[in-house]
This record gives C-alpha cells, structure tokens and sequence, in this order.
C-alpha cells in the first residue's frame, strides 16, 4: 500500500487529502470536506498536468520576447522537457496571440502558442 | 607629472578640487569608487550646521563657522538647493539645562550669529509636533539643510570644468615618495605630483601612514538612518538635535533640502571601513531615540533606511596641513561632522596653502559658476510646455514618484563626470529616490544607461564595481 | 482645451473595463491616460494563467486577458493616450497630464475614475537591516525584466513574502533555469492563494517558512546571502533561529500600496485601512464626480472582481454624466448610511450607502484580519442582525463579500448604520 499525502486546491481551506494506492490503483481518499477533494486528487494521483507559460525569443520585434502557453495542459513530468524546447525556438514578428510557435512541445502532442501580439520593430525612437 | 593630485572625490576633496581650479595649476583627483561622493559624503544627516558645536578655538569651530557663512554665495554659484530652515537643540529635562546654557555661550563665543534660547512654550509653537517634555531649546537660524551629492556633484563639475581632472575607479595602493613630490600607485597606473593632499575619508589614515611617521588613526563611526516620505517632509520644520545628556547622545529629525524627514543617526565605532551595513539594534536606537523628541513619529511612512560612516580622527579635530615630516603632503583628515558644512572652507585653507608654496597664480578665465540639473518642476507651467515642445523627452517621465523625466536623465548621464550607474542617477535627478524606491523606474534608467553608454544591459551596475543589476538574459 | 465626460486615469485592466462600461452605457467623449507604453497595465508582465474565469468562465493568461478589452476599446474607437502621465487634478476636473507628442497638455472632465492601480512596498519599508547591494528586487520588477525586457535578475533566489506575485516569480525563475533556494512568510500564513502554493512551490519543492524573516542582506556590491531567522508571534526575530543562505539575489512580494498620490492632491479622502479612497455605493469618492476602482481603491487578488468592479464604476460615472447633461442633481435624497467593519472585518468597499441611489442590489467586498475557519459573516441594520452566512474558512489573502439587498434596507426604516462582523459560532 502506497500512500500519497495532497493538498487541495480547490479553496483556501487548503485540505490535506490523503490518498492509499495499489499499483498504482486509487484504494481511499480521505481528510476531504467536499466532493472537489476527491476530484482534485484523482486528477492529481493518475493524471497531474499543468498548463506551461513562459515567454518565445523574437528577431525583428518591437518587443524582445513573446508570452507562450501550453494549449491545453501538459503531463506535470514533462514541465522542463517544454521549457528546454520553448527556450530553443525563435519567433520572426509578426506574431498574433493564438499563433502556434511550437507545433508538438516535448513530444505531448499539445501546442504552444503566442498569448500576446507583437509588432514588427519600425526602429527605435529615442 | 602633476602640481597637485588629491586622493579623494568626497565632499572635502571636491571642494579642494574646486578652490584649487581658480589658480594655473595641473591638478587631479583620484577616486576609488565609481562615482564622486561615494565614501562619509554619501549618507549622512546632510545639514549646514550652525557651529555652537565645536569646542572654542579649534579649526573644527573655525571651520564650521567659516563654512557656514560661505554656504549662501556657493549655492548660488553651484546652482544647487539649499534652505537656511534653522535648528533647535532641545533639552529634554531640567538636570540638562546648564548644557543647553553651555551651547549658547560656545556658539557665540564661536562667532555664531543670532543664537536664541527659547522657553518650552515658545518651542512649541515653533514645533507642534515636538513632545511635551521638552523644557528649552537653543535656537540658531543661521543652520541649514542641503543635498550631499548636489553640493559635491557641483563643486566637482566645477572644478572639472575648470580643468582638474578625474579619475574614478582608481584606487591608491602605494606613495613613494621622491626628492620631490611622490609617486602614486593605483590599481590602474602610476602618477606622479609635487603636492599630495589626503581627503580619502575614513581611508585618510591608512594614506598619511604610507608617508608620515606621526601616524593618525581615523575610526569609521557608523551612522543609522531612515528616511521618511515626503508625505511627512514638513513633520518638523527646523532641524532638531537634542542635547546630549543623561540618556546619551541623542538623534536629529530633519526636514531634508528635497522634502523628505531624515531621522538618525546612531553613532557605533567599527574596525571595516566598507561596513555600511545597518543592524536592527542601531534602527531601533534611531526610532526610540527620536521617540523621545517628537509626539508619535509616523515609523510607517519610512521609506528607506541607511548607514553612513564618519571619519572619527581619535583626537576628534580635523588634521588639515602639510604632514609635519612628508614636505608636500597635505592631509584633509579626520573630516568628520560638521565635515559637510566646513568643506567649501577646508577647500579655501588647502588650497591657499599649496598657492602660499607653489606661487600659484590666478586664472584669468576661472567659471565660477556652474549651471545645475535642469528641474522641470522648477519653472512655471507655461514655460515647461514650451520647453517641453521643443525637447520632447522632457515629456516622458521615467520615474513617477520625484516626476524625473528622460531629459533630465539624458543631461545626468552626458554632464561633466556623468552618472555612469544607477545610484549615479539617483543621485544626481533623484529618479528611483521616492517612496517605491525605484520598483518601477528601474528597468527604464537602465534601459536609458545602457543605450548612452552604448553599453549592454548586463554591464549596468547599481554603484560600479560589481554591483551589476541583472545577471544574464532570459532567452 | 480639449473636454470629455469621463477621463479615466490609468490603462490597466480597471481602466480599459470602466472605460469600454461607460462607453457601453452610453458615453462618447471617453478617454483613458495610460503611463506605460501600452494598454493592459500589469496584465502584460503576468503571463501565467488563471485569469478570467469568473468572468470568462476560461483560463486565461495575462496578456490574453487584456487583449479581450483592449480588443473591446479599439472596436469602440475609444479615444486612449500612451506615455502619458498625468500630473494633477484639481478639484475642477482639470487634468494637467504630459508626454512626448504632446507636451505637457490640459483636459477638462466632467467625471473622472480614478484606475492608477498599486505599487509594491519596497525594502525600505520594511526596515530590513544589512547592506544595500544590487540584486535586492520587488517581485513586479523582477517579473518585469524576465517576461518583458528578457533580463534575469540573477541565479540563486530567496524570496522574502508569500504574496502571489512571490510565488509566481518562485516557479517562473525556476523555469527559467534559477534555484530558488526558500520562500519566507513574516506570517503564520501565506499571503497568496493555495493553488498558488502547491503549483508555484510544492511542484518545484521550493520551500516555504512561515513565521520567518530576513534579519540580514549580505553582500557590499552584489547580494552575496541573506540571513533569515523565525519569528515570535509579535513578529521579532527568534534569537538563535538564524539560518543563512547563499544567494545573488533576494525578491520581495511584501504587499502592496494603492498609488493615490493624485488623489490625495485632489483632494480625495483615503482610508488608512486600504490606502484606496473612501467610496459610496456609486464607487464615487468623497468628491463629486471622482470615482475608483481596482487596486488604486483597494488591493484584489483576483482580476476578474476588478473587472467587475471597474464595470460597476464606468456604469455610475455614466449616469452620473447623463443627471449632469439633463440638469438632474447628483446629491441623492436621504441620508448617507455608514457601514461599520467590526470584529475580525478589516475594511468594507463600499463605506457608505445610500438607500435612494443603489441598486436593487449592492456588492460589499471586504477582507478579514486573520484565518476563520467555520464562522459566520453577519449584517446588522442598526443592531438587528438580518443576516448570518456561514464559511467553512476565511482569509485575509482572499477578498470576500456580501450583498446587500435595498428591499430590507428599505424596510428597516431611519436607518443609521450597517454593521459587518465576523462571528463564531
């Protein structure tokens, strides 16, 4: 019997749930006040995945980075292969919010995308 | 070879720079920081003193005195602020009165003018907001408060405009001396002069010592402070010091020349001449102490607080003369309050004493006058929306607390001995000064430093060395 | 000089929501003065998500976030300025603003919302002994140069407050190759919300310590180390609990100010509680026609009540524009009710009610002073209590509120005061 100590996220009462696994199976949840715990640590225990926002490197820019996100949520175990493959590409200007900058980030099949506007850099005026 | 090399940009060397730029002369100052002003000048209670302080007859007197009477002319020549706001030592109980008695008779036997005693009813009035256990004051008018980094940043520019040169991050490691004059080592090259003068602060000691047998010992004395938003700039009105007495030696409040409150400082010998560092304990002092002074000190609207070291000569007078066994080697040592307000004076005697030497001769095309940083803020609205027309980046304000625009940074930066970091900035237009303490402005003085200079971002430091703001890039 | 109904002083998301609200009911001579070099304010340096979904019903990253209403204010061609500061308003609505174009420039309103949003408190404030090196930064401005300006304030991290915008800066430093060595709360509490705990911290095992202070910045030139120590309850420094850490660079999320210098030169009265000006249901401040809203009023921790909030706002200075253009008076009849924050209730926003201008209905957000875990929130009309909600748990992290219904504030007859309290059961 594994056991597996969370915290709910799902209001600021914070509960500490507890959750007995058996390879890998989920046996008991417990120390929920609510139902959301119970969901929270199910998603948690078989599924824990974030959504990945940084920022994309831009070459002729009026700005010199792009803000990024996941577009939809990535396994939380593979958060830095993301980071290392978003800190490898580069973005030419224009770029529109909803652009996809990386097609298939860390080999999850999820997309990274612009989340911002950046103009083509005119020269700057000083 | 130099006629005369100065081993300090602080204040006193500043002001001896300047003195000695009205005569034909080759000068230069050496400064180990980056910037003048860097050392005691940097971070202290920033007042012109009166002179009922000092004890009768000795050049600290002499000199404070002195100062303070040549301090109206300079401000106008230097074009920098500076407000007569008077001061008040109060006596905080009956015990201590013969002290208070004991200032006014040393202040006017000093030669200060219009010193007044005042009864506790006639304080208050003065001073609302001073507590109710004081039981007198001595008054003196002729006191006043200016900006340390103005008064220094303007007497060097003077003096770089009338030819002295400067040379920052140079550090002096070893004088030999010659038949005559000396040779100077630094970190970056060797110089030679016939006349040495010694204005190195709390380091003035270790230099006077690689030449003179009649060693001096100069013990840095740390000084506490906080600065107060200027929300309660005008909580006080005149400087308050009070009388040292049985619970020791009090702190001063003071409004500041820029309308800030300035409370401090403590006062705690230590062995590093680099530790300006604060401790809890000497910030509690500070707020206990003028705790004591004032009804309910608003502690909620400090905005930054601050240590500074005085150069404590342990006879506790100013070494100012040629070193009795090193002929050419003037010191300027032991400049320690009122340091500040005596060094336009201690500039006139050093410099009068290589004159007296050398034989200098005036210059005929001497500036006397020096145009400061242009302030937006100071001319009328009409005249700012001209101004602004025709220099339209004295319309973008780059820091929103003290209203500092990018014109007014362009001018700190490409000045005679421009700012080269983010504190030189600070100290010369006050941008990153205010009650966010540069949290927003930041990035844009560095973005601004960085593209003057023609200089990366990551070389831009916030005081020189390597104090570099940022590490690396993100991507 | 140019003239416009409502001006709204700042281009964050509380100004681009009141302005696009007061052009949706119905005003067109709207501008906005924006400071930085484009809308969105602080939206566009958080570029995490979890925006938006009280609002959207989505999540959202910052500049995602913005866009929607920056989107919103170019298709109602609302008239906006950049680099603009304004200097002052006086008590005639004259607004003294200036930038490069066009100078330093007047515009007389006949309303302004006031959307200036906060600053951080900086370490002076918080009177942290030791020297003064570079690599002591707020977390906004770290946050600043990482996602904007592409510069990395350092490489080995401590952070100094469990604030949201310190805990984002943990796991975005993280992210981007720092170690972020300890996050320290002054607090037996984080300031920030759990799910940022566990997905700022928990997910990259950066540890918190509560109760715990920097006593001490190291470093001459460049921060070198900081020492922290844990606290007593009062908040002093255990002696003899100092822990030392390397680091270059130490971050501050210590809490933040709303920026009401123009206000108070106009003359606006401000709460010492929130910092914010003191409003009426209207969100009008103590003067006429000056209204608030965001953070400038009082610090939220969501964006999405800010949004509501600044909607609110634009709507009021709306109908308060329309009563000036039909000659109606803007002083409502009947008298100002006061409402009271009591017992474990900080502050409430609004202060003041008046019975004959609400709504149906009127939204009072407050904050509590300390954690309540299954207590009551409950509302007393002159010392009748006519309300009792329960709360599994409440904390001072994250805003809360209550409704006030008009139907029983009517019904309570000369009424004087409203009471708001926190009660235990």
């Amino acid at each position: 019997m594994e056991k597996k100590e969370l915290i709910c996220v799902g209001c600021p009462l914070g509960c500490v749930v507890n959750v007995e696994l058996e390879e890998g199976v989920i046996k008991n949840i417990s120390g929920y006040s609510c139902k959301r715990g119970v969901t929270y640590a199910q998603k948690e225990i078989t599924n824990p995945a974030r959504i990945v926002t940084s920022t994309i490197k831009v070459e002729g820019g009026e700005k010199p980075l792009v803000s990024v996100k996941t577009k939809q949520n990535v396994p939380k175990n593979s958060i830095f292969q993301c980071m290392d493959d978003i800190r490898n590409v580069v973005a030419r200007a224009p770029i529109t919010a909803g652009d996809v900058l990386i097609e298939n980030v860390a080999e999850t099949g999820v997309e990274v995308v612009a989340t911002k506007d950046v103009g083509i850099d005119v020269g700057t005026s000083t | 070879m130099y006629d005369v090399l100065i081993i300090g940009a602080g204040v006193t060397g500043s002001a001896i720079a300047r003195e000695l730029s009205r005569y034909n002369v080759n000068a230069c100052v050496l400064e180990k920081e980056e910037d003048v002003g860097c050392g005691a000048t940097k971070a202290n209670s920033a007042i012109v003193h009166a002179g009922y302080d000092a004890a009768n007859g000795t050049l600290m007197a002499k000199m404070n005195v002195a100062g303070n009477l040549m301090m109206d002319q300079l401000v106008k020549d230097l074009d920098i602020p500076y407000r007569k706001n008077g001061s008040l030592v109060v006596c905080l109980s009956e015990e201590d009165r013969p002290k208070l008695i004991e200032l006014y008779e040393r202040g006017v036997s000093n030669g200060v003018k219009e010193l007044k005693l005042l009864t506790k009813e006639e304080v208050l009035e003065m001073e609302p907001n001073l507590s109710e256990s004081i039981v007198g004051a001595l008054y003196a008018p002729s006191a006043g408060i200016i900006c340390p980094f103005n008064l220094t940043i303007a007497l060097a520019e003077n003096a770089n405009q009338n030819g002295i040169e400067f040379f920052f991050d140079t550090e002096v490691l070893e004088i030999i001396k010659l038949g005559e004059g000396y040779i100077v080592k630094t970190n970056k090259k060797e110089f030679t002069t016939r006349f040495l003068v010694n204005a190195a602060g709390v380091y003035a000691d270790e230099i006077h010592n690689m030449v003179s047998n009649r060693k001096i010992k100069i013990t840095p004395r740390r000084g506490d402070y906080l600065l107060l938003d200027k929300s309660v700039g005008n909580y006080v009105a005149k400087t308050i010091f009070t009388v040292p007495g049985k619970l020791g030696k009090g702190v001063l409040i003071s409004p500041t020349v820029h309308g800030n409150l300035i409370v401090g400082p403590t006062a705690i010998d230590i062995e590093d001449k680099e530790s300006t560092a604060t401790t809890k304990e000497g910030l509690d002092e500070v707020i206990q102490k003028a705790g004591l002074i004032v009804k309910n000190l608003p502690v909620r609207q400090v905005i930054t607080s601050f240590a500074g070291l005085r150069a404590h000569e342990t006879g506790h007078e100013f070494i100012i003369g040629e070193a009795e066994d090193a002929e050419g080697f003037i010191d300027a040592a032991g400049i320690e309050s009122p340091g500040l307000t005596s060094a336009p004076a201690i500039g006139v005697m050093v410099a009068e004493i290589i004159k007296e030497k050398m034989g200098l001769t005036l210059k005929d095309d001497f500036i006397a006058t020096r145009k400061g940083i242009f302030n937006l803020n100071d001319i009328p609205l009409e005249e700012q929306k001209e101004l602004i027309k025709d220099k339209p980046k004295y319309g973008t304000v780059v820091c929103r607390c003290e209203t500092v625009t990018e014109g007014e940074i362009l001018d700190a930066i490409h000045r005679p001995l421009g700012a080269k970091s983010l504190d030189g900035i600070k100290r010369r237009v006050r941008a990153g000064m205010g009650r966010c303490q540069s949290g927003f402005c930041s990035p844009k003085v560095m973005e601004i430093l960085a593209r003057e200079l023609g200089v990366s971002m990551l070389d831009i430091t916030k005081s020189g060395g390597a104090s570099n703001l940022v590490t690396h890039r993100t991507k | 000089m140019e003239s416009y109904d409502v001006v709204i002083i700042g281009g964050g998301p509380a100004g681009l929501a009141a302005a696009v609200s007061a052009k949706e009911h119905g005003i067109d001579r709207v501008l906005i003065l924006e400071r930085d070099r484009e809308l969105g304010g602080i939206l566009n340096q958080c570029i995490h998500n979890g925006f938006g979904l009280q609002i959207f019903k989505e999540e959202l990253t910052g500049p995602e976030y913005a866009k929607r209403f920056i989107n919103r204010v170019k298709e109602l061609e609302l008239e906006y300025k950049l680099n603009t500061m304004v200097i002052n308003i006086n008590e005639d609505k004259k607004i003294t603003a200036v930038n490069r174009e066009d100078g330093l420039f007047e515009i007389q309103s006949k309303s302004i919302i006031l959307a200036m949003g906060c600053r951080e408190r900086s370490r002076g404030a918080l009177n942290i002994p030791g020297y003064r090196p570079a690599g002591i930064f707020s977390a906004g401005t770290a946050q600043r140069l990482v996602n904007m300006e592409n510069y990395m304030p350092g490489k080995e991290v401590v952070i100094l407050g469990s604030g949201d915008i310190g805990l984002i800066m943990a796991r975005r430093m993280t992210l981007e190759g720092a170690k972020v060595k300890v996050v320290a709360e002054l607090l037996p509490y984080s300031g920030g919300l759990k799910r940022n705990i566990v997905q700022c911290l928990n997910d990259y095992d950066i540890p918190l310590k509560l109760s715990h202070t920097v006593v001490d910045i190291h470093g001459k030139d460049r921060v070198t180390g900081v020492t922290i120590a844990k606290v007593d309850e009062k908040g002093k420094p255990i002696l003899g609990t100092e822990e030392y850490y390397s680091c270059d660079t130490l971050l501050l999320s210590v809490g933040l100010i709303p920026e009401n210098e123009l206000s108070k030169e106009l003359g606006v009265e401000i709460n010492p509680v929130t910092n914010g000006p003191r409003v009426n249901e209207s969100l009008e401040t103590t003067v006429e026609g000056v209204f608030a809203c965001g953070n400038v009023l009082h610090v939220h921790d969501l964006v999405d009540y800010v949004t509501l909030e600044a909607q609110n706002a634009g709507k009021n200075a709306a109908e308060y524009i329309a009563r000036v253009k039909n000659n109606i008076s803007n002083k409502a009849e009947g008298a100002e009710i006061s409402i009271i924050a009591k017992n474990g209730i900080r502050y409430t926003v609004p202060e003041k009610i008046n019975i004959n201008r609400m709504e149906d209905s009127v939204t009072i957000r407050f904050r509590v002073g300390d954690i309540y875990k299954n207590s009551y929130v409950s509302v007393f009309l002159d010392g009748d209590r006519i309300s009792r909600k329960k709360r599994l748990i409440m904390v001072p992290s994250e805003m809360e509120e209550v409704k006030l219904e008009k139907a029983k504030l009517a019904a309570q007859g000369q009424l004087k005061t409203i009471t708001i309290e926190v009660e235990k059961e």
